[in-house]
């Protein structure tokens, strides 16, 4: 997960509270007491970060199965 | 687990056992090996197998006694395997190969050996493997003793002196045409030799101070030891004399000297050195008999086409009793002594990768294996237990059963938890338990039940809504389990401890395990036992169906009975499944295999709806929707029971996993406004939020065990903080909300005239995203 994710092409997703763009930034994500920086898109007013299907079901899956088995 | 289980549990596991054919061979050539060999046309790797163990197969395939062929499960099946002309064909065909140079360091210590038949011809060449110098004593003036009285025959003078030669070849020093008590005695050799193996037929040598017993040199019959130190002997054999056995004693013998000079223990842990009786359990059910195959030409032996013929007769005894009935056990390649060994390491493992964590969670705790295991094994117990150390080590995975976990915990919430005496009484003699599954998959099932059963039994009966707990014990979770179990107790307690009438097995099985105290009784032998509704029509002839017995009733005989008596009233035939009753298998809802491995679930269903063409008649409710989800017309027995068209319920999907939610609770309203004329207190506020939720995303949401209330709950949040993300062009919101361990993802747009949202998609994730407000 230190890698930086690459996001989708497509992104058509503003921050509805700051209706802004997203932008990509650090992100911290954790499990099981395991943190890991990641490059994801967020609000650059409030933080609003969006995590897009592809990564939730795909790379961030797989790690939490690595950390569960640990 | 401790060591000491663990040596205990792998030691009821009998696969790894020889065959009884190796076991009866005094010098346990693995006769199954090589007949897996010559079944495949080849005889040269047969060989390499045979040699492992059998020095002269040449010699031993023409002349041996074959103590295997009494053993050999084939015997009564057309006759014992032609053992020994199969090790001949494999002695002519394979290309000898002369052994290699002996892997052990040359020892110093030199070694006698009296005596050149079969016997000593064996010692000679285990104690030159061994690396020890050994000079051979022969009275004659050539190797091979008694082997020379045999026609030629039988056995060709060609094949004896080849075989002789192999001894020579192996480096030992031969002082031939020399008697023992004649030109060299015993003490000599004890003076020029550190250890002396005595292969001599009886009579042939004088004592020379050797202890006798019974008019014979006294031999400990476990170490071939005489009563002088470093003197060993081979015993004296009753009946005719076997060839194979007095390799057997010089291999018994060599093992001792071995022992002897390297002044180790002589005794310790020397198993099944000889002929022994093996432990392997091997199911002859359903084999056929199959003659032995003639040869063609007695004098030649065995041709090739004639060998394979023959050996492929054999059986190849394995026991994996267990194996053959589970697809669990099948699905991850080996058998149970291999397996505990695997939850064994995956519990001690202290840093590393988990390797068995999914193994021991895709059990469905059935205990069929315990019941086809000649030792009662029982992996079920094994992964119960493994399961419950894992939570304890806090090293179960979290995601694995919390799905379940939620949904017992939403069982056993106001939503659904319940208990109240019959209306209109202030006691209870009985308490129905329908269960949660039940309420879940049939609600208006479980309302006709106990409208049944208080018009037809003249007592009082209270109802009890709520989950026994199984998905917790099942889970390993014995903290949720336990805090179930307690509060059934309260309420039972408060009803006055009635007797519990239970609808589904899994319960029963829990509340004989874990409340013992609670009297129970079966709703199905309580239906065969004081009559049930009979509708009219159901006394004519319906037909043929089988019984798939819950896992859960395996060691309940009296319910099985009872089921199988209503349906005979009902006037259905019943046509048995392979596996039924005791043997009768899961249907992947036990132990949450679901949960831990969709994949192998699904074909264990897959396996169980195939077992026959008849439509399938079940008394539990998740049993039931599993096999019609997946195509198999399957009844419940209420189905029959209270349904006026039982046929159209067969092919009835289950509901999903939010409509299970919303069945369980809906029946307690119902329950409470129709039976009891009570309104039920208000529900929570997101359960107001109205969805619109396409087919295709509601099989996804089931896929991803997504439920309507996430959904509701992460919209709620998103219109109550206005953290969403929105797209312009389609309309479309997304948003997240963690309620719990997981954060749920939903794009979704609003429906015109605020009636509801949409909903696009929905995902998961564990991990947490930590947003900082610094950026």
């Amino acid at each position: 997960m230190t890698e930086t994710i690459n996001q989708p092409e497509r992104n058509n997703w503003l921050c509805a509270a700051c209706g802004i763009a997203l932008e990509p930034g650090k992100v911290t994500v954790s499990y099981l007491d395991n943190a890991y920086p990641v490059e994801l898109l967020r609000c650059p007013r409030c933080g609003l970060t969006w995590v897009p299907e592809e990564i939730a079901l795909g790379k961030m899956a797989e790690v939490e199965k690595t950390l569960e088995d640990k | 687990m401790e060591q000491k289980e663990l040596r205990g549990l792998e030691d009821r596991c009998i696969q790894e056992y020889a065959p009884p054919c190796t076991a009866a061979c005094p010098i346990h050539v693995d006769v199954r090996g090589m007949m897996s060999e010559i079944s495949r046309g080849d005889p040269e790797a047969a060989l390499k197998i045979v040699r492992k163990t059998l020095p002269f197969p040449g010699i031993i395939g023409r002349i041996c006694d074959q103590p295997c062929r009494d053993v050999c499960n084939r015997k009564n099946s057309g006759g014992s395997l032609a053992v020994a002309p199969l090790e001949r064909i494999c002695a002519d065909l394979g290309a000898y190969q002369p052994e290699k140079k002996p892997a052990m360091p040359r020892k110093s210590r030199k070694v006698a050996v009296v005596g050149g038949g079969l016997g000593g011809l064996t010692a000679v060449l285990d104690l030159v493997k061994k690396g020890y110098p050994v000079v051979l004593f022969e009275a004659r003036v050539r190797l091979g003793g008694r082997l020379w009285d045999i026609p030629g025959e039988i056995l060709p003078r060609t094949v004896l002196k080849a075989e002789l030669d192999v001894v020579v070849q192996a480096g030992v020093e031969l002082r031939l045409n020399i008697t023992l008590g004649e030109r060299v005695s015993l003490a000599d050799l004890r003076g020029e030799f550190d250890a002396v193996y005595l292969s001599l037929e009886v009579g042939c040598y004088k004592t020379d101070g050797l202890e006798l017993g019974d008019g014979r040199v006294r031999v400990d019959p476990a170490t071939l030891a005489t009563s002088q130190p470093g003197v060993f002997a081979a015993p004296l054999r009753e009946g005719s004399y076997s060839p194979i056995l007095a390799m057997s004693d010089a291999r018994r013998a060599a093992i001792s000297i071995d022992r002897y000079l390297q002044k180790v223990s002589m005794t310790a842990a020397r198993y099944n050195e000889g002929p022994y009786v093996t432990r392997l359990y091997t199911n002859t059910a359903g084999i056929g008999p199959l003659g032995i195959v003639p040869m063609a030409e007695r004098r030649v032996g065995y041709s090739l086409d004639e060998a394979v013929q023959e050996a492929r007769r054999c059986i190849q005894c394995q026991c994996l009793e267990c194996v053959k009935v589970c697809a669990y056990l099948e699905h991850y390649g080996s058998y149970p002594k291999k397996y505990v060994r695997e939850v064994y390491n995956n519990l001690s493992i202290v840093m590393g990768h988990r390797q068995a964590n999914q193994f021991i969670n895709s059990c469905s705790r059935c205990s069929l294996c315990r019941e086809v295991c000649p030792n009662d094994l029982d992996m079920g117990e094994v992964c119960r237990q493994a399961r419950v150390t894992m939570v304890d080590q806090g090293r179960m995975p979290a995601s694995t059963h919390e799905f379940a976990m939620r949904d017992m915990q939403f069982s056993n919430s106001e939503e659904f938890a319940l208990g109240r005496h019959q209306p209109g009484t202030t006691d209870s003699e009985y308490v129905f338990f329908p269960g949660c599954q039940l309420s879940a998959s049939a609600p208006e099932q479980v309302e006709r039940v106990y409208a049944q059963l208080r018009e037809s039994m003249d007592a009082q009966i209270g109802l009890i809504l709520r989950c026994c707990g199984a998905p917790a014990e099942w889970a390993g979770r014995m903290d949720l389990f336990e805090s179930a179990v307690a509060d059934f107790r309260r309420v039972h307690q408060a009803l006055g401890n009635p007797q519990v009438i239970l609808a589904c097995s899994t319960c029963y099985r829990m509340f004989q395990t874990y409340l013992p105290e609670v009297e129970v009784v079966s709703l199905w032998v309580l239906f065969d036992q004081q009559g049930f509704p009979v509708r009219e029509t159901s006394l004519d002839k319906k037909g043929v169906v089988s019984i798939h017995d819950p896992c859960t009733t395996r060691c309940e005989r009296s319910i099985q009975d009872s089921v199988r008596q209503i349906l005979d009233r009902l006037g259905y035939q019943i046509e048995e499944l392979p596996l039924s009753r005791e043997k009768t298998e899961c249907c992947s809802y036990g132990g949450l295999m679901w949960l831990a491995n969709r994949s192998l679930a699904n074909e264990v269903v897959q396996r169980r709806i195939a077992e026959s063409p008849l439509d399938y008649v079940t008394y539990c409710a998740m049993c039931r929707d599993l096999f019609a989800a997946q195509g198999k017309h399957t009844l419940h027995l209420l189905d029959l029971l209270f349904e006026a068209d039982p046929k159209s319920r067969a092919m009835r999907a289950g509901p999903g996993y939010s409509q299970r939610h919303e069945n369980r609770a809906r029946l307690k309203r119902k329950l409470i406004k129709e039976v009891w004329g009570e309104e039920m207190p208000g529900i929570q506020d997101y359960d107001k939020i109205t969805l619109n939720i396409p087919a295709d995303v509601q099989a996804r949401m089931e896929e991803r065990l997504i439920l309507v209330e996430d959904i509701q709950q992460v919209i709620a949040h998103a219109e109550g903080t206005g953290r969403k993300l929105a797209n312009p062009p389609t309309g479309h919101f997304l948003a997240y909300h963690r309620p719990g361990n997981v954060t749920y993802w939903v794009e979704y747009s609003p429906m015109p005239k605020g009636d509801g949202f949409a909903i696009h998609n929905a995902y998961s994730h564990r991990m947490l995203i930590e947003e900082s407000k610094k950026l």
